[in-house]
């Protein structure tokens, strides 16, 4: 059962093939015997998805159930789970029980999904390895030597490792996309305030958003349209009706007008992963799309504008931790300062306080206007080239990540080679666009991703265009063979 | 521009974060890395540019002044690391 896809599970539970709760059963013991080797999983919740399961049973059962209900998903643990530990990757949260649900989480559940724990993930999110997690590195399930991505690394491994069919993940700068593409994965980040950032904890607040990692744009259509939509405790949520994204899945690509932007296929990019985005245009041109180069002249000013932009806001952001409220709290401190330094500097790990200094720093006296209101600027020029570009194409493409996943390590102490993985990805968020990456093909048996970024709510276009793709090619349903 | 060990100091000291000495080099470098990789900002031409908040020319949206919130400080305070009769306990603050 853990081969079939969204769809095929919801009809499988409908037909009384199997009940939620064997389902349930089935991916928790999955978990247990293949997590071991990846550390997808920060906290299982096995009782608690026993109970779910046996809840959505009672509803299959009664005809009270929606597409979701009865079928597993993991959820990133940056997401506030009422009840369950909710540590964020951090030794700061490692005692934190949450006393509330994220609307994100909230939602899912009330579409009767069956939550089986809280994924792995970069400490607050930030990294694009999984390597900067408290609680241990995530492995890639096509090669235990090689970093999944991150921040959503756990979410990733574990649904390319058919430890659950879906997963929610968050991306601030590449975190869902990123990791999609390593795994080989089908990634979405919506556009900035189409799912809620309520309970959601918050790493860059003007960057962040929520969105689905399954193993098809079929898939990923079902988890977003659950997860997507108004929220009025979130003051950036956006009102606008959700669209029913299953319906527009196989509508004709024939015409669609994609953009590749020079600037995606210069140096830095390795020929492998060029190969296999090229192969994936032509089928592309196949199916009717036609082709044009365009350029998005400031891309070179991305990942500068974000690592002032992103700390920032981390800085600001994660000043609530504080040692008072929750969170850690260091031993016998002396006074109310020593309380906050330690606290901080005991819960916090290297890379985000190496963020947070960053972010303190450039928003400083003296500096502010040199670096957080520049990059404010040049964030501007980012997304008016996005702007210009759609005046012409529907979508635009290229490769998710400059390279297929790297060794673990390999970064680990280089944070400035770090930070280049997400040159694809970065400006996407800056701009607030929706993008979504998909399996291209594999260079030395790892996944290549393909990025797609429309332009503002065009998600189901994205889907569309996804899906598409999906239909003549079988990229996605590869399953890593130690995990068959 | 590098940063030097002073610099380091300062802003773990605005951002409250206690920094082991060890530790001090390896962020006077990265920190250096980062802010130099940063400064190529200043290059750009945004001289009739507005900064850019907001990813939309989006307005915060208001609401209603009415209390929404319910009393819910037990459930917070269950989760602190230490409270008496409601209250967060710090180290004394005033002599």
């Amino acid at each position: 059962m853990h081969n079939k896809t969204i769809a095929e599970l919801a009809q499988a539970l409908r037909a009384g093939d199997f009940s939620s709760e064997e389902l349930t059963r089935a991916y928790l013991d999955r978990i247990k015997k293949y997590d071991g080797q990846l550390n997808s999983y920060i906290t299982v919740t096995e009782e608690q998805a026993m109970a779910a399961a046996r809840n959505a049973d009672q509803k299959l059962k009664n005809g009270d159930a929606s597409v979701l209900t009865g079928i597993p998903i993991a959820q990133k643990d940056i997401f506030c789970t009422k009840g369950v530990k909710t540590s964020c990757g951090s030794k700061m949260l490692d005692n934190f029980i949450s006393p509330y649900d994220a609307t994100t989480v909230q939602k899912i559940n009330d579409a009767g999904a069956v939550m089986l724990g809280k994924t792995n993930m970069d400490e607050f999110a930030m990294g694009s390895s999984n390597e900067t997690s408290y609680y241990g590195a995530v492995k890639n399930p096509w090669n235990t030597d090689k970093v999944p991505g991150g921040s959503s690394g756990g979410a990733a491994a574990a649904v390319a490792a058919r430890l659950a069919p879906m997963a929610t993940g968050t991306d601030t700068g590449g975190s869902i996309r990123q990791p999609a593409a390593l795994c080989g994965l089908t990634g979405m980040k919506p556009t900035y305030g189409r799912v809620s950032r309520y309970g959601m904890i918050a790493f860059a607040s003007s960057l962040d958003q929520g969105g689905p990692i399954t193993r098809s744009a079929e898939d990923a259509a079902m988890l977003l349209a659950v997860m997507a939509g108004f929220d009025e405790r979130d003051s950036t949520s956006i009102d606008k009706p959700v669209p029913d994204y299953s319906a527009s899945l196989n509508e004709s690509i024939d015409g669609l007008k994609v953009g590749l932007p020079k600037e995606f296929f210069g140096e830095g990019l390795d020929d492998g992963v060029a190969r296999a985005v090229d192969a994936a245009i032509e089928e592309y041109r196949k199916l009717g799309a036609d082709f044009k180069e365009i350029s998005l002249p400031n891309s070179h000013l991305s990942v500068p504008t974000y690592y002032v932009v992103a700390p920032a806001e981390c800085s600001t952001n994660l000043s609530r931790f504080d040692g008072v409220r929750f969170g850690h709290r260091c031993d016998d401190p002396k006074d109310l300062m020593d309380l906050y330094k330690r606290s901080r500097g005991e819960g916090f790990g290297e890379e985000v306080k190496r963020r947070i200094m960053v972010g303190t720093y450039v928003l400083s006296a003296g500096y502010y206007d040199a670096y957080y209101l520049q990059a404010q600027k040049t964030r501007h020029l980012i997304s008016d080239d996005f702007r210009q570009a759609f005046a012409d194409v529907d979508v635009i493409m290229g490769p998710t990540t400059p390279e297929v996943a790297f060794g673990l390590n390999d970064k680990k102490d280089d944070p400035l080679a770090m930070y280049l993985s997400d040159i694809y990805t970065i400006a996407v968020n800056l701009a607030g666009l929706p993008a979504v990456s998909i399996p291209a093909g594999f260079v030395n048996d790892m996944p290549v991703g393909l990025q797609i970024i429309g332009d503002y709510f065009s998600e189901a276009r994205l889907l569309n265009v996804a899906h598409r793709f999906q239909q003549v090619s079988d990229w996605h349903q590869r399953t890593p063979a130690a995990f068959e | 521009m590098a940063l030097d060990h002073n610099d380091i100091e300062r802003v773990a000291h605005l951002a409250r974060l206690e920094i082991d000495a060890s530790s001090v080099p390896g962020y006077v470098e990265s920190l250096s890395d980062i802010i130099q990789l940063v400064t190529q900002l200043g290059n750009a031409d945004t001289a009739d540019v507005v900064p850019m908040a907001h990813p939309f020319d989006a307005v915060q949206r208001l609401r209603q002044d009415v209390v929404t919130e319910v009393d819910q400080r037990d459930k917070f305070q269950a989760v602190a690391p230490q409270t008496e009769a409601g209250l967060y306990l710090v180290p004394k603050v005033i002599d």
